[in-house]
């Protein structure tokens, strides 16, 4: 899993790669808290994932909960179909702020 | 203290480290309890039971492969009593599969039936791999077509909880996960699915319905049925799943999810949605036998574990067979009791279910020589356990091989009981059976014979299940039509008491089609008029039909499915099933918690329960007589409720004598089955007024449902005033 990031509009825009499971959650996670640290509203542009286990969900989640405790906002955008049938099927896609392009997220959250 | 450094030292321990080498993986020995596979700091807990096996070898299989990576076999040193438990370190619990290999004697006469040579599932499998795609054929080889996962049990509840409803206001909907949704004109996106199930929540409150009881959802093989249809030579499944192979995994082919191991997720969002909408969650729940069979059966899991501890034999080492199926769970020896109390209480607390329905109960109440127990330990244990203790506990009272305990089901104040008798009666009544209306007004009234130290809430009232006709085939057909189950229609139940209406099956006569449409409202209006808690099934509210297959437990498509095409179709039966089921609820005297009437106020009007009979007080119960008229009353000290329910099964008209009502209060008809729709039903606080008050005609095999109201209020109740309703002058 790679993880990229880059400002637009104000909003901070994490571009996660590959797969987000087990073997890769917990340095993802790390990346994504060292990214979003500076407290700034983030897309989390998921267009170039490739799948998501459960191990990846609950990154997501505990990711998007310590967020909220700091009242910074978070927006999926770009979900691949599976991945997003998968998130909504379990429940998890209802915590979340859903676009569907990264420029809907960027504009919902500024 | 407080402070982030010390709770961070707490975050370590100081056992997680390995202490042996086996086949490579750094282990040490485990933990016994709790028995299966739990996640610990750096590894994997695995612990196992087996008190007469010589050696047990933990084989672990990357995820999705058919052979093992490794197989590590338990040294003597990590076995505390009769379990093994051993603690591997480095393990992904996201990307294994595991399972146990078991050596010990062969000695089926003894009991013993250890066979080194199978991988045996884990009976504490959280997850199950090999079945993750409903219908597809495994992908693994059939040396080891099974195996166990390791669950998350983190999720996020957002503050959700059992809720706890009272037994009595439970108004039970019993439904199929697959068949409730797979039918392309259920509209939804996950269709078979707990997702597709979660979509059609509105359609669920919509009806009123507060409890959902799953036919099993307990990990099974679809695809163990031999057997073909001899009519179209398809292939034939085990689509009601009554063969559990995993207790504490939800099948992964019910989950949309279940290709990606996330089908506890997806369990547990759709418990918490269903609560959302006041719906709570009852599992039929299957343990009187498991899915090995006989002699003949396959090694799957117990049988290779500890054959004599699971299984009831005989005393040459045979399995008892009181469930019909080839075994019989050992549900009284303490080992077995353990693994039902672990199993029942990991559900109610996990996936917070609030209660559980017992296929074949009455084998929890035989000793493991099949005698039966005036005081079975495991149903005694269940009704007084901590954390099942708001947990419904419905048993189906009987077993395969004629013990019938409807009534006298041992249930220590906790237990209720499918009423088999009301099934009859009800049926009987029906189809105008000669001297039943005395067998009708006991099982409308809450069955005082069997429950009355129990209260109504004891009997759950059924006219149909899963297991027979449909409500719609019930009035379609005499006889039953399974030729399409690949036994030459020798299966099913032969009692059905059913009757045709005068045509066998599809029926063009609108004569024929009216009468039917008449009795089902019939039946659901004594349903839901009756004492005790009702249960319908779904697609019963539609109209839907099997064809006159009355045990369609070997069919996945358009036979077993839910046509949603129905519910435009049929609108006129919905709306009739979700008034009654509305009335119900609005109505106390209808939801009774005791037989008898709780106390003797002078301000009652009457009884808590009366009959009457074509004149008012004067019931008759002679044998040629098919009217029964009931009126049930309930008074909380200012509000006064009273339901007047005339069923006549005569084919003639028949003039009742209305019971009279204080100066200030007047019948208002409910319902009439009699009538053309939309005048069948009214929405309940909105039923217009009797015109003659003294006085009522009982159309022809119909039934009439009264209340009393307000003599001067209007028609213009709105539902949200439901609540409200009926408030009625003290008398006197």
């Amino acid at each position: 899993m790679e993880l990229s990031r880059h400002t637009q509009g104000g909003v901070t825009v994490i571009a996660l790669d590959g797969s987000l499971d087990s073997g890769t959650a917990p340095g993802a996670q790390e990346d994504l808290e060292r990214l979003m640290a500076d407290g700034q509203a983030i897309v989390l542009d998921m267009s170039r994932m490739s799948y998501m286990s459960s191990a990846g969900l609950r990154i997501l989640l505990l990711v998007h909960r310590r967020t909220e405790e700091d009242g910074t906002k978070v927006a999926l955008a770009s979900v691949p179909a599976e991945i997003r049938a998968v998130m909504e099927a379990t429940g998890f896609l209802d915590f979340f702020e859903v676009c569907d392009t990264v420029d809907d997220g960027v504009e919902v959250l500024t | 203290m407080t402070g982030g450094p010390q709770t961070r030292l707490l975050d370590e321990r100081i056992d997680s480290y390995a202490t042996h080498q086996i086949s490579g993986f750094p282990v040490r020995p485990g933990r016994p309890l709790p028995f299966g596979a739990a996640r610990v700091q750096g590894g994997v807990n695995f612990s196992v039971y087996s008190t007469h096996a010589t050696g047990v070898t933990l084989v672990l299989f990357q995820r999705g492969e058919g052979q093992p990576m490794a197989e590590l076999p338990f040294p003597p040193s990590f076995r505390i009593g009769g379990v093994y438990a051993m603690t591997v370190f480095g393990l992904d619990p996201e990307a294994i599969e595991y399972a146990y290999r078991i050596d010990g004697p062969f000695d089926p006469a003894a009991g013993h039936r250890f066979d080194p040579h199978k991988v045996l599932l884990d009976p504490y499998a959280r997850l199950m791999y090999g079945r993750e795609s409903w219908g597809t054929a495994s992908r693994y080889p059939d040396s080891a077509p099974y195996r166990a996962g390791i669950a998350y049990d983190d999720f996020d509840w957002e503050g959700d909880r059992p809720l706890c409803l009272p037994s009595r206001d439970l108004i039970i909907y019993e439904a199929h996960v697959r068949g409730f949704t797979r039918h392309p004109s259920s509209g939804v996106r996950h269709p078979g699915t707990y997702a597709g199930l979660v979509e059609k929540i509105p359609y669920l409150r919509d009806l009123g319905i507060n409890c959902i009881e799953l036919m099993p959802v307990f990990e099974f093989d679809e695809l163990d049925n031999p057997r073909r249809d001899s009519v179209h030579g398809q292939h034939l499944y085990n689509y009601w799943g009554y063969n559990t192979l995993a207790f504490f995994a939800p099948k992964a082919g019910y989950a949309a999810t279940g290709l990606h191991g996330m089908q506890v997720d997806e369990f547990k969002n759709m418990v918490k949605q269903l609560h959302r909408a006041g719906i709570e969650v009852v599992l039929d729940v299957v343990f009187n036998h498991s899915a090995e069979g006989d002699e003949r059966g396959p090694t799957l899991s117990f049988r290779g574990l500890d054959n004599c501890t699971y299984y009831m034999l005989t005393p040459d080492g045979r399995y008892y067979n009181f469930s019909g199926t080839g075994n019989t769970l050992n549900c009284n020896h303490p080992v077995v009791r353990g693994f039902i109390l672990d199993c029942l209480r990991y559900w109610a607390a996990e996936f917070h279910i609030d209660g559980f329905r017992f296929d074949l109960a009455a084998i929890l109440g035989r000793s493991p020589d099949g005698t039966v127990l005036p005081n079975p330990p495991v149903i005694e244990q269940l009704a007084h356990d901590p954390v099942l203790r708001d947990c419904k506990l419905i048993a189906e009272a009987w077993d395969a091989v004629g013990l019938y305990q409807v009534g006298h089901f041992p249930d220590y104040r906790r237990w209720s009981e499918w009423n088999g008798r009301y099934r009859e009666g009800v049926r009987r009544f029906l189809k105008s059976d000669m001297g039943i209306t005395g067998e009708l007004a006991m099982r409308m009234s809450g069955s005082a014979d069997l429950y009355r130290t129990r209260g109504p809430a004891a009997s759950v009232n059924f006219i149909t299940s899963h297991d027979g006709f449909t409500l719609r085939d019930l009035v379609s057909y005499n006889e039953k039509h399974n030729d399409a189950n690949g036994e030459g229609n020798l299966d099913g139940d032969y009692s059905n008491y059913s009757w045709n209406c005068g045509v066998e099956g599809p029926a063009d006569d609108p004569v024929v089609r009216a009468l039917r449409d008449r009795q089902v409202r019939n039946a659901f209006l004594i349903l839901l008029t009756s004492w005790g808690i009702p249960m319908l099934v779904a697609g019963d509210e539609v109209g839907r039909s099997q064809l006159g297959n009355n045990n369609a437990y070997c069919h996945d498509g358009e036979l077993s499915w839910l046509d949603w095409n129905l519910v435009r179709e049929n609108s006129d039966l919905f709306r009739f099933v979700r008034c009654a089921i509305a009335f119900r609820l609005a109505h106390p005297a209808l939801r009774q918690i005791k037989h008898h009437d709780a106390e003797d106020l002078p301000e009652r009007w009457f009884p808590a329960v009366s009959w009457h009979g074509t004149m008012a007080w004067e019931p008759d119960w002679a044998s040629h007589n098919r009217l029964v008229a009931a009126m049930f009353y309930a008074f909380d000290g200012t509000s006064h409720d009273c339901v007047y329910v005339a069923a006549n099964s005569y084919w003639e008209e028949l003039d009742v004598e209305l019971p009279r009502l204080p100066a200030d209060a007047a019948w208002r008809q409910f319902a009439d089955t009699s009538a053309m729709p939309p005048l069948d039903v009214h929405e309940p606080g909105r039923e217009p007024m009797l015109t003659g008050q003294s006085h009522a005609s009982v159309a022809p095999r119909s039934a009439l449902a009264l209340v009393a109201g307000h003599v001067r209020s209007s028609n213009t109740f709105h539902p949200e005033e439901r609540e409200l309703w009926p408030s009625m002058p003290r008398c006197g």
